[in-house]
């Protein structure tokens, strides 16, 4: 009896043993799930950094016939787009923020617009491309018709106000807690000194919260720059550098996300199909540190 | 003084007037999409859309029954790979803070969650396309697990590290071992903040597209063999979308109106869970 019940707690033992290492391993699995990523990329895209090396990056001409690549193109329209794009949400991404955060933290009011705002986030990136191809890109033709330039309707302008929408969620919800993290007896003292709202907000919760705002901008460049499927119906996929300002902002153009997803599958030898997975390594480094900044900063402000 | 007042008054309420108006105009571009994904796609849908495969082109009618039976399986299947993968290092990133390999591990899961799906695609298709020589079900799903990880992970980890350590110190001052205690104490403790982490990953692959693209690929028929290349509702949005056909447009509408009804649904139900069981994700 006895001896049963100590072979009883041994195997118990043998099976928290077990479990633990189960758990340790799928953590490193995550680590090596990362690696493999990294080690994939590198290694599918030697044949392109061999053969064209370090020039690849700002070659202006992308021309798979002529087994000509240049990145310029892509590097370019994914930089433009993403700005444009930050450039227009932001203002909303913070009014949103200092509403729900400060204006009106609390009630069926303040929850109703939170969850709306939150599902702008959740629905699917297809979905605003598709939209945006019937109903936006003809609006935009009729305006830049008034306006003097090319009516293309699709191009970089277009991808960059849809993908503008896709991207406040990101930086909004952020910027909605920090500013509910910020001290009641900072504001007070503000008020007690005779302060309108107006000035408590500039003056006390805007410095407050500056960087962990800042973070919440860089979350949602890492997701406009990673971004694809809405922009790759509404750029236009065209692989020509413009010659204007103005043709670069309204005319088609193309972003890193955009040429793999259009060209990934048609690409039929080694330095074409190496240049595309260069392409993504590069846009994975850029969106990884971006995001991992941007991280490290709302670590940082949450542990004051 | 009193004008300086005055003036400073007025900034406060203009910015107000500013700010409540903007957080509103942004809400209209969702409900100007959502209706009219809704005017457009409502008319489509009837029994027949549903049980049916897409018609060829100059025919009327046909269904999407091939995209949602592969929608269905590829979601299903990434689950049985990222639910139990992402709850168990979830578990060892709360149970462990502070190690070196929970830091490294943390790290790891937020670069994960930095990466463009398009670049998930092209690995997997490198990992498993190529070696198997065709597009497949199972490669699809492989990448969508993939972009399912991050959040299972970071939502178990975040649910369990809230609950009172009083809970756990009670079972194993008990004697139980740590395994039971985990799977019989903290788990269902944690349970709805797990569930709605599940949920709101899978409201998020559902509608992914760019990894499909060298993956799952597509296909007119339906088909449920899993290493042949398979149809979902994202993709064939994106075919039919941008084909110059007028009939696919409208399959198109009415498989993006079930897409969108779908995520919408899903994530209105998990905002009532968490809402039910107070829990902040």
């Amino acid at each position: 009896m006895k001896n049963k019940r100590l072979d009883l707690s041994y195997s118990q033992m043998k099976w928290e043993t077990i479990f633990k290492q189960i758990l340790k391993i799928m953590s490193v699995l995550i680590l090596v799930l990362v690696a493999g990523i990294l080690i994939t990329l590198i290694v599918e895209s030697m044949p392109s950094i061999k053969s064209l090396g370090i020039k690849f990056l700002w070659g202006k001409v992308w021309d798979p016939v002529q087994n000509i690549y240049g990145a310029y193109p892509f590097l370019v329209g994914t930089l433009l787009t993403s700005f444009i794009a930050l450039i227009i949400s932001i203002p909303f991404s913070y009014a949103i923020s200092i509403y729900l955060g400060e204006y009106n933290p609390k009630g069926w009011l303040s929850n109703l617009l939170k969850n709306t705002i939150e599902l702008i986030a959740a629905v699917p990136s297809i979905i605003y491309g598709f939209w945006g191809l019937f109903v936006l890109v003809p609006l935009i033709r009729t305006f830049e018709m008034k306006i003097g330039v090319a009516p293309y309707g699709i191009g970089v302008f277009t991808s960059s106000l849809v993908l503008a929408v896709m991207i406040i969620p990101y930086a909004a919800s952020l910027g909605i807690s920090l500013i509910r993290m910020v001290p009641s007896p900072l504001k007070e003292g503000a008020y007690a000194l005779g302060a309108t709202h107006f000035e408590v907000i500039r003056s006390v919760i805007m410095p407050y919260t500056r960087s962990g705002l800042f973070a919440g901008v860089l979350l949602s460049l890492g997701r406009a720059l990673g971004e694809t499927m809405a922009v790759t119906m509404l750029i236009g996929n065209t692989s020509a550098v413009a010659n204007t300002i103005k043709d670069a902002i309204f005319g088609p153009g193309n972003t890193m996300a955009s040429v793999i997803a259009n060209e990934f599958t048609e690409a039929d030898h080694t330095v074409y199909l190496s240049a595309l997975i260069e392409l993504g390594l590069v846009l994975f480094f850029v969106t990884v540190i971006i995001n991992l900044i941007g991280k490290r900063i709302i670590t940082k402000f949450t542990n004051y | 003084m009193d004008a300086r007042i005055g003036i400073r008054n007025t900034k406060s309420t203009l910015f107000k007037g500013l700010i409540v108006f903007l957080a509103f105009l942004i809400t209209l571009p969702l409900i100007i999409v959502l209706l009219y994904i809704i005017k457009q796609g409502i008319t489509q849908v009837n029994w027949h859309f549903l049980t049916h495969v897409p018609a060829p082109v100059g025919e009327t009618g046909g269904g999407i029954s091939n995209a949602l039976l592969g929608s269905f399986i590829i979601v299903v299947m990434s689950s049985i790979v990222a639910i139990p993968v992402g709850i168990l290092a979830g578990i060892y990133l709360s149970e462990n803070p502070g190690t070196k390999l929970a830091y490294y591990s943390g790290l790891c899961v937020d670069i994960l969650q930095g990466v463009p799906s398009i670049v998930v695609g092209i690995v997997i298709y490198f990992w498993i396309v190529k070696p198997l020589g065709t597009f497949s079900a199972i490669s699809g799903s492989v990448a969508l697990a993939i972009m399912m990880l991050p959040i299972v992970i970071r939502s178990t980890e975040q649910t369990l590290r809230l609950l009172p350590p009083s809970l756990k110190e009670a079972a194993l001052s008990l004697g139980v071992p740590y395994h039971r205690v985990i799977i019989k104490v903290i788990i269902p403790c944690g349970f709805a903040g797990i569930l709605s982490g599940i949920m709101l990953s899978i409201a998020r692959i559902i509608g992914e597209t760019a990894p499909l693209l060298f993956t799952a690929f597509g296909n007119p028929y339906l088909s449920s063999a899993i290493t042949k290349p398979m149809e979902t509702l994202p993709h064939l949005i994106y075919t039919y979308a941008t084909s110059p056909y007028d009939e696919w447009h409208n399959l198109a509408w009415g498989a993006s109106f079930i897409l969108l009804m779908f995520v919408l649904l899903l994530n209105i139900f998990t905002k009532l869970i968490t809402r039910k069981w107070n829990i902040q994700l």
